[in-house]
């Protein structure tokens, strides 16, 4: 496959940006004034010099056709990631006819690559080779057994919380504060069970989270306890649920379904973050198997991650699935091309059957808050002072999560609709549905709503 | 969850289990449980199964009433090329990021109103997926609103009903959007006419002035009586669109009107036709104060300002109280002045040409009272002729020669000319007289700027780097250039963007700025180029 025609959107090189600034800042680069020597290969690079405030200018390259998502060099001194210049340039070649013409790569560029595709041969050479067992088999099974104690510890610590919540009663919590399930959830992080953390701190704000918390407090501690106990007797279940509460208990694993080659299709990409870390969910769609799979990626503090497949493209690739009942993580194996525009859809299902396909994954993992699902001939319609997404042939409706209400992809997707049924991506749970990506009824480009 | 065995608890037990866990165990005994069991893990495990349950069973709810769909665009696509540049464009709103000086890149929202205009006139239809960001960046920018609203259509405005932070859409769209009926149909016309709001009225009023100005007049005279006064002020005011001598009659009246307001307006109309009687009342008024003094070898005017303003006067629109500082009479003469027609002057001051009269020294110092009535007029009336003579010639403007107004007048005057009479004057102005001054006389020119506009720009800007200043200094008319110049002047730039030696009495670093500058400027000039050609011929 050769990379001439194939242009990725302005949208989708945007996306690529770790912060709101570097949008800007590369918006500003994308345009002919302080390029020169731009071009680009047939294998998938694109080069150029671009003139900063100093005399030299900064040497950028981009290899598009990594088979981990876009890979960028630049000479420039920013610790952004990509930087300005990298988002600069791809918008040129993405936007002006001929301001990057195809050619042979300089020097300083064919350097780079070289060195690149050498360490990834290199890489897949050994991974062929090793063998994924550990040096000392016997150590690893003590430290997971170590480990396995101590989140039983925690789990049974948690328990007692729980108990004694629900017998002092649950007017309590609203006094409790958000202190006490703080110190809990720094408890369950030195029992080595991120999972149990993370819920034991959502506890915690839920007394402030409006009307109705008593209901939602009920749930979420239920869930725990649930999970809590799942933990304590999985000695017991089927071997699917065990990895499924082992993976919500949040012990590492490592995906061991066979690789699947596919087309996939970039159904969404969005980031979420915490002080701490930033979440990239990326979904994929088959377009030959039907299957959808959830990529994650993550980045430290302030850093994006790095896997970045721009919604819209489809890869063909070969992913392979986490273990657990139900999983839809999966991970990014071999990747036979760079990602290129694709006008295949997702197929959709009425509102319905949508809700049907939620409450069936809960039978696999109840603890599960929301599953991907494309709706389709769906109306926007505002419902008092929230909205919801209407069936366009009958009369039923899937309301929105009061988080999708607040975000200005809201509006995109009321505007892209215009009062007309239109096909939408998105997570449906108990708390409604959050829209992805949506795309008009006849041919047009899908909109991300992220 | 199929391997745990549970027996289904009846309906309701839901709200029993909501409120034990509520109130506590220790005060409520949950339902369900077997004695002996501990309660709190009883409740917890039978919470487990009907959160489970409960989600599991979640159904759609019943649709709400759908909206009206959007009326339907019939204008075509925007090409791909120019849909990813105004995407771009519409990044690069404030509040998203950076700050600070502004360095060698353009900036991009100075480029949106011009590549609206473009759009526009090219009739592209907006992609509708960026009307939010559209009607946003009109939000923050009322001058960009009216361009910014044509390009977004009719779905902006179906947007703007459902979203309270888009109000302002409906307002600044005439009837809000709503269309105007077929204005060949009588019945649906009269209807509208008495039964609209007052938007929609007013957009009716100037939809059909637009086609058939006599029948607009006919329509506003059915209802005039009856309105009220500040509705009869905007309506009177539509006719200003095509005003002709038809208009007469029905002006003349309006000068008898109750409001102040309305009869200063039907004055003003009536003033800026030539032949109107209104006009000839007044030529007959200021006649009589302007004369030609013969008594002296040179000739000159002389001026008898009005020693009172009589109820005739009043009744055609001069206004009789003067603004606090000035005196009564030359602020009467000034009005009888500017509502004169120009041509009057010819006659009355002995068959001599504009420029002749402008020429004349006038008595007593009331010189600068009679040019700047005589501007007014040249104004209102659209003389060209006249305001080519009080401009004076742009080489000695400040001399103390015919033409020595205000920079706002001028801008004012430059405006009825043509608009290459127009760029060549300021290009003299600013070859004479540098660039300080310029700004507010570069707002009229026509964009992109004529070629030796733009060349006694770049000229006069290059000129003051030399001086040695800092740019900062012309921002103003920098970032007019960025966006007014013409995109195939980059070329000449080149030789500016080297960073110049420093010379003694430069200010330091001034160099390295006016190259940053420079940069900028060629950049934004390249972009705009590829912005146009993107957009295809117009």
């Amino acid at each position: 496959m050769t990379q001439q025609g194939v242009r990725w959107t302005a949208d989708q090189v945007l996306a690529l940006a770790p912060d709101a600034a570097s949008r800007k800042a590369g918006s500003k680069l994308g345009a002919a004034g302080p390029w020169s020597e731009a071009g680009s290969s047939d294998e998938g690079t694109v080069w150029g010099l671009c003139k900063g405030s100093g005399s030299k200018p900064y040497q950028t390259v981009v290899d598009i056709a990594d088979t981990a998502g876009p890979a960028y060099k630049c000479s420039c001194p920013s610790r952004k990631f990509p930087c300005k210049h990298a988002l600069g340039l791809l918008l040129l070649w993405a936007g002006e006819d001929g301001a990057v013409p195809s050619g042979q790569a300089p020097g300083w560029a064919e350097e780079w690559l070289a060195g690149r595709r050498k360490r990834t041969e290199e890489k897949r050479a050994a991974g062929a080779s090793a063998s994924p067992a550990a040096a000392d088999p016997e150590a690893a099974r003590r430290r997971a057994e170590r480990r396995a104690e101590r989140i039983t510890a925690g789990a049974g610590e948690l328990e007692q919380r729980l108990t004694d919540l629900l017998r002092a009663g649950l007017a309590s919590a609203e006094q409790a504060g958000y202190g006490l399930w703080e110190e809990t959830a720094a408890r369950m992080v030195d029992a080595q069970a991120p999972g149990l953390a993370a819920r034991a701190r959502e506890l915690g704000a839920i007394p402030s989270s409006g009307p109705g918390w008593p209901v939602r407090l009920l749930e979420e501690s239920a869930l725990l306890h649930l999970l809590d106990q799942a933990w304590l007797r999985r000695e017991h279940l089927p071997d699917d649920l065990a990895a499924t509460v082992r993976s919500r208990i949040g012990l590492p694993s490592s995906p061991d379904g066979p690789p699947l080659r596919d087309h996939w299709l970039v159904l969404a990409q969005y980031d979420t973050t915490d002080p701490k870390l930033t979440t990239r969910r990326i979904w994929l769609h088959g377009t030959d198997s039907g299957r959808t799979s959830l990529l994650l990626s993550y980045g430290a503090a302030g850093r994006a991650p790095e896997l970045a497949l721009p919604m819209g493209l489809a890869l063909d690739a070969e992913v392979s699935a986490f273990p657990g009942a139900g999983q839809l993580r999966a991970a990014l194996g071999e990747q036979f091309a760079a990602p290129s525009p694709t006008t295949a859809r997702p197929q959709g299902v009425p509102t319905a059957q949508a809700a049907v396909h939620y409450g069936e994954a809960l039978r696999h993992d109840p603890w599960l808050d929301s599953v991907p699902v494309t709706l389709d001939r769906v109306v926007p319609t505002p419902d008092g002072d929230s909205w919801q997404l209407a069936d366009a042939d009958t009369d039923l409706a899937l309301p929105l999560t009061p988080t999708a209400r607040s975000r200005p992809g809201l509006w995109r997707l009321v505007a892209l609709s215009g009062g007309a049924p239109v096909k939408v991506f998105g997570e449906l749970g108990h708390r409604g549905f959050t829209p992805l990506t949506a795309w008009p009824e006849g041919a047009g480009e899908p909109v991300s709503l992220c | 969850m199929n391997s745990t065995p549970a027996p289904a608890p009846p309906a309701g037990d839901w709200e029993e289990l909501v409120t034990a866990a509520l109130l506590g165990t220790d005060r409520r005994t949950p339902p369900g449980c077997a004695p002996g069991q501990d309660a709190p893990v009883a409740l917890l495990d039978a919470a487990a199964v009907e959160t489970v349950r409960r989600r599991a069973g979640l159904t759609p709810t019943r649709a709400a009433e759908r909206p009206e769909p959007a009326a339907p665009d019939a204008r075509p696509a925007l090409p791909a090329a120019a849909a990813r540049r105004l995407a771009m464009l519409l990044t690069d709103r404030p509040g998203t990021g950076g700050g600070g000086r502004r360095g060698t890149s353009p900036d991009l929202m100075e480029l949106l109103p011009q590549w609206l205009t473009a759009a526009n006139a090219r009739g592209f239809a907006a992609p509708v997926q960026a009307l939010p960001a559209l009607l946003d960046a009109a939000r923050g920018r009322t001058d960009l609103r009216p361009a910014a609203l044509e390009f977004a259509g009719p779905r902006a405005l179906w947007l703007a009903r459902l979203n309270p932070d888009w109000r302002f859409a409906l307002r600044a769209t005439p009837g809000g959007g709503t269309a105007l009926p077929d204005l060949d149909a009588p019945d649906q016309v009269q209807l509208l006419w008495q039964e609209g709001l007052f938007a929609e009225r007013v957009a009716l009023l100037a939809a059909i002035r637009a086609h058939r100005p006599p029948a607009a007049r006919e329509l506003l005279v059915t209802t005039w009586a009856t309105e009220r006064a500040e509705d009869r002020l905007m309506f009177l005011d539509s006719l200003r669109m095509r005003l002709s001598a038809e208009d007469e009659p029905f002006l003349e009246q309006a000068l008898a009107d109750r409001s102040r307001n309305v009869r200063a307006t039907a004055a003003e109309l009536l003033s800026a036709l030539p032949d109107s009687a209104l006009a000839a009342r007044m030529a007959v008024r200021a006649s009589a104060c302007v004369a030609v003094d013969r008594t002296r070898e040179e000739p000159g005017l002389v001026v008898e300002a009005p020693h009172e303003c009589d109820s005739g006067m009043e009744r055609d629109g001069v206004v009789a109280k003067a603004p606090a500082g000035r005196g009564e009479r030359s602020w009467w003469l000034g009005q009888l002045v500017e509502a004169t027609p120009l041509g009057t002057w010819e006659r009355r001051l002995g068959g001599r040409t504009p420029a002749e009269i402008v020429a004349l020294p006038v008595a007593d110092d009331w010189r600068s009272e009679l040019h700047a009535a005589w501007c007014r007029a040249a104004v209102r009336q659209r003389n060209a002729e006249w305001a080519r003579v009080l401009l004076g010639t742009p080489s000695a403007p400040e001399a103390g020669g015919p033409g020595a107004v205000s920079l706002a007048e001028r801008a004012k005057l430059l405006s009825t000319l043509g608009g290459g009479e127009r760029a060549d004057w300021v290009a003299g102005f600013i070859a004479a007289q540098g660039l300080s001054e310029a700004f507010q006389l570069l707002g009229v020119c026509a964009v992109p700027w004529a070629a030796p506009l733009g060349r006694a720009v770049v000229d006069a800007l290059n000129i003051a780097r030399d001086a040695g200043s800092y740019p900062w200094s012309f921002s103003g008319v920098m970032g007019l250039a960025e966006r007014c110049l013409d995109p195939g002047e980059a070329g000449r730039l080149d030789g500016l963007l080297a960073v110049p030696d420093e010379t003694e009495d430069a200010a330091p670093g001034a160099g390295g700025y006016w190259a940053e500058a420079f940069q900028r400027l060629v950049t934004t000039l390249r972009l705009r180029a590829a912005m146009t050609e993107e957009l295809g011929a117009p």
